[in-house]
C-alpha cells in the first residue's frame, strides 16, 4: 500500500491523458457490461423457460405451417399432456403503425399448455362459445382502452378474407394477465382459429405450430423423436424442439446475439488494448530519468517494473469498475424493456478479468523495458 | 586510516559501438570515514565517472571496489539497489526530484523502501526537512520551490534514510553563488556534526574549498590529493 503513493502520482502525471484514456476504457466496459449483460439475461431467460412443452414446426420453415390433421396424431403420442396450435394473423388496429401481437389460437386447449395465465373460467367459456370473440392482454386493454363487450375493427397484414377485406372484426370477451411468460414476445391477443380459416382466402387448413404439454420432462427428447417419426416422409415433415431451444432458434432469425455481442466487445477491447499500450508506453517513456532516479535511490529493477504494471492495472480496473458500474445503473432504467435483465455476477467479474488482462497486456511491454534502463545514462538523459 | 572508501586498481572501459573509451587506467583511492572530498579535474577526466562507481550505479571493468566495508564490484545489480537505499544519500546537479510529487513526499520516497510505519516515515521526513530549513515547505511541488530549495530538498531525500556516505555530483551547478554557498555550508554541517562521509564532484575551486581533501583527476588518473589547508 505504502507505495500507492507513487503509482497514484505517476497515474496522474498527465492529468487530460489519463482522463481521455480512462473514458475510452469506461465507454468500452459500459459495451461490455450492457452487451454481455443482454447475452447473459437471455441465457437466464431461455433456461427458464419451461421444458415441459415442446414446439412443432414444419421442418422446411416456421412459415410454412402444418395442416390442423396433425393434431389429433401428435395428441396421440404417448407422453403427450396436451396439445394446442397457434396462427400468426399479423395483425393491426387502425393502422400498420399499431401493430398487435394477435395470434389465432384454440381456446379449449390454450389455457391448458399454459396454465400460468390469468384469466376467470367464465371468460374462457365465453371465447369458446363466442366465434368472434377475442382475449386481451391486460396491456394492450389498457393502452387502447378497451374492456370486456368492446367490438375491435381488426385488420391483417396477411390473411385476407374471401371477400378481399382485410378486416376482421372480433368481440372482447376476457382481459388475460400473462406476465408469468413475459419474456419478451408473448402473444397477448388471441382470437378463435376456425373464426380466421373459415373467413380467410387461403392457407385454410393450416397452424403456423403446435405448442405440446408433456407429462414428464425428461422423456422431452423421446416424445419429440415421436411426434417427428410420426410425420418422416410426409409432404409437411415436422421439427420438434424444448420450449428453451424454439426461443433460442426464434432469436437466432434476428442474428446471433451471442456472435453479435462478442464480435462487438471483442473489437472494442482490441482496439483499447492499443490505447492503453500507446497511452503506458508514452507515459514510461516520458518518465525514464524519473525512473532512474527511483533506481538510484534504491528502487531493485522489479519493484520499478511492479509500479508500471500497477499503474496500469489501477488505469484499467479503476475505469472498468466504473463502466460496469454504469452498465448497472443502465440496465436499470431499462428493466421494463427487457424484463428482469441485469448484468449477473459473472459479467462484472468477467470484466474484471479482463480489465486486469489488459492491463496486464498493456503495462507489462513497457515495465519490462524499465528493466534495462541505465541509470547512469538515464540521468544524463543520454 | 578507518577507510569509508577503497578503490584498488580499478579500470572503467565504455564501449560505444565498436570502439572501447577507457576512461579510468588503475586509479587507486582511499577516502576515509568522515571526510568530505571533492573530486576536481577537467571535463572527460572522469569524475563521474569516478563518483558513480563509488555510488554502486557502475561496475568497474577491474579492480577492486570497497565502499561501506562492501566489495561493491562483485555485487548484482539487485545487491547492488539494496546496498544503496541502505548506504548511499545522492544529490544531483539538477536536483532530480519527482515532479507530481510534494517536497514531503519526495523526501519519503527512500523510506518506501524500509520497514519503518508510516508515522514514523512522517516523523523522518519532518526532521529532514527540518534540518534543511524547509519544515514550512512540505506540501509544496518542486516547481513551486526555488533553484535552492529544490536543492535542499534533495539533500534532506538524501539524508532521510541515514547513509553513511553522501555522493553529491556538481551540488551547486546550477546555483547562484550566495545560494551555492548555504548548500555547502549545509553539506559541511552534515560531515562536521554527523560525521557523514562526503564525496562531491564540482569544477568550481571556491565550492572545493568547503571540502577536507582535494582530488584532482586528469585523463582517468588522479595527478593530485591534498588535504585542505586549516
Amino acid at each position: 500500500m505504502k507505495y500507492l503513493l507513487l503509482v497514484w502520482a505517476g497515474l496522474w502525471r498527465k492529468k487530460a491523458r489519463t482522463i481521455l484514456t480512462m473514458v475510452s476504457i469506461v465507454v468500452a466496459f459500459l459495451l461490455f457490461g450492457l452487451l454481455q449483460g443482454i447475452n447473459q439475461g437471455m441465457n437466464t431467460v431461455f433456461q427458464r423457460l419451461n421444458v415441459d412443452r415442446l414446439y412443432v414446426q414444419s421442418r422446411i420453415s416456421m412459415s410454412d405451417g402444418l395442416p390442423i390433421a396433425y393434431l389429433e396424431k401428435i395428441r396421440s403420442v404417448p407422453g403427450v399432456r396436451a396439445v394446442t396450435h397457434w396462427s400468426f394473423f399479423g395483425g393491426f388496429y387502425q393502422n400498420t403503425q399499431n401493430t398487435l401481437p394477435v395470434f389465432a389460437i384454440d381456446a379449449s386447449t390454450q389455457f391448458a399448455v399454459y396454465p400460468k395465465i390469468k384469466i376467470p373460467d367464465a371468460q374462457v367459456s365465453a371465447m369458446q362459445r363466442t366465434r368472434a370473440g377475442a382475449v386481451v392482454g391486460a396491456e394492450i386493454a389498457l393502452k387502447y382502452g378497451w374492456k370486456i363487450g368492446d367490438r375491435i375493427p381488426l385488420r391483417t397484414s396477411i390473411w385476407n378474407k374471401k371477400d378481399g377485406s382485410d378486416t376482421y372484426p372480433v368481440d372482447v370477451v376476457g382481459i388475460m394477465d400473462i406476465s408469468a411468460y413475459n419474456a419478451g414476445s408473448f402473444p397477448a391477443f388471441y382470437i378463435n382459429y376456425d373464426y380466421l380459416d373459415e373467413a380467410r382466402a387461403f392457407g385454410n387448413g393450416s397452424v403456423l405450430y403446435y405448442i405440446v404439454s408433456i407429462e414428464d420432462p425428461r422423456r422431452g427428447q423421446e416424445i419429440a423423436a415421436k411426434i417427428d417419426a410420426l410425420f418422416a416422409n410426409s409432404s409437411d415433415e415436422t421439427t420438434t424442439q424444448t420450449e428453451q431451444v424454439f426461443a433460442q432458434s426464434q432469436i437466432k432469425q434476428v442474428g446471433d446475439i451471442n456472435l453479435i455481442a462478442n464480435s462487438i466487445v471483442g473489437a472494442a477491447l482490441f482496439t483499447l488494448l492499443f490505447l492503453t499500450g500507446n497511452t503506458m508506453r508514452q507515459s514510461v517513456r516520458e518518465r525514464i530519468p524519473e525512473l532512474a532516479v527511483l533506481k538510484t535511490l534504491g528502487f531493485s529493477d522489479n519493484k520499478v517494473l511492479m509500479l508500471i504494471l500497477l499503474e496500469a492495472v489501477l488505469l484499467c480496473v479503476v475505469a472498468a469498475v466504473i463502466g460496469l458500474a454504469l452498465a448497472r445503473i443502465a440496465f436499470s432504467f431499462m428493466g421494463s424493456l427487457f424484463g428482469a435483465l441485469s448484468p449477473p455476477a459473472l459479467v462484472i467479474e468477467m470484466g474484471l478479468g479482463i480489465a486486469i488482462l489488459l492491463a496486464a497486456a498493456s503495462g507489462l511491454p513497457p515495465a519490462w523495458r524499465t528493466t534495462r534502463i541505465n541509470i547512469v545514462d538515464a540521468l544524463a538523459r543520454r | 586510516m578507518n577507510s569509508a572508501i577503497r578503490l584498488g586498481s580499478i579500470v572503467k572501459i565504455y564501449k560505444r559501438g565498436n570502439q572501447k573509451i577507457e576512461v579510468l587506467h588503475g586509479l587507486s583511492l582511499e577516502i576515509g570515514k568522515g571526510e568530505f572530498v571533492s573530486i576536481m579535474g577537467p571535463s572527460g577526466s572522469g569524475k563521474t565517472t569516478l563518483l558513480n562507481l563509488i555510488a554502486g550505479l557502475d561496475t568497474p571493468t577491474s579492480g577492486e571496489l570497497v565502499v561501506a566495508d562492501k566489495r561493491i564490484d562483485q555485487l548484482s545489480r539487485a545487491e547492488r539497489s539494496a546496498w544503496r537505499a541502505r548506504n548511499i544519500g545522492f544529490v544531483f546537479q539538477f536536483y532530480h526530484l519527482l515532479p507530481v510529487l510534494t517536497a514531503g513526499r519526495n523526501v519519503e520516497v527512500p523510506l518506501l523502501l524500509t520497514r519503518l510505519t508510516a508515522a514514523q516515515r512522517r516523523a523522518r521526513v519532518a526532521a529532514a526537512l527540518q534540518l534543511v530549513g524547509l519544515a514550512d515547505r512540505s506540501e509544496h511541488k518542486p516547481c513551486e520551490l526555488s533553484g535552492g530549495q529544490q536543492q535542499r530538498v534533495s539533500i534532506a531525500r538524501a539524508l532521510v534514510a541515514d547513509p553513511s556516505i553522501f555522493v553529491c555530483d556538481e551540488p551547486t551547478g546550477d546555483l547562484d553563488r550566495e545560494t551555492a554557498e548555504g548548500i555547502l555550508q549545509l553539506l559541511q554541517m552534515l560531515n562536521r556534526d554527523q560525521g557523514k562521509t562526503i564525496i562531491m564532484v564540482t569544477h568550481d575551486p571556491l565550492a572545493a574549498n568547503h571540502a577536507t581533501r582535494q582530488v584532482y583527476l586528469d585523463k582517468g588518473l588522479l595527478v593530485v590529493s591534498a588535504a585542505r589547508a586549516a
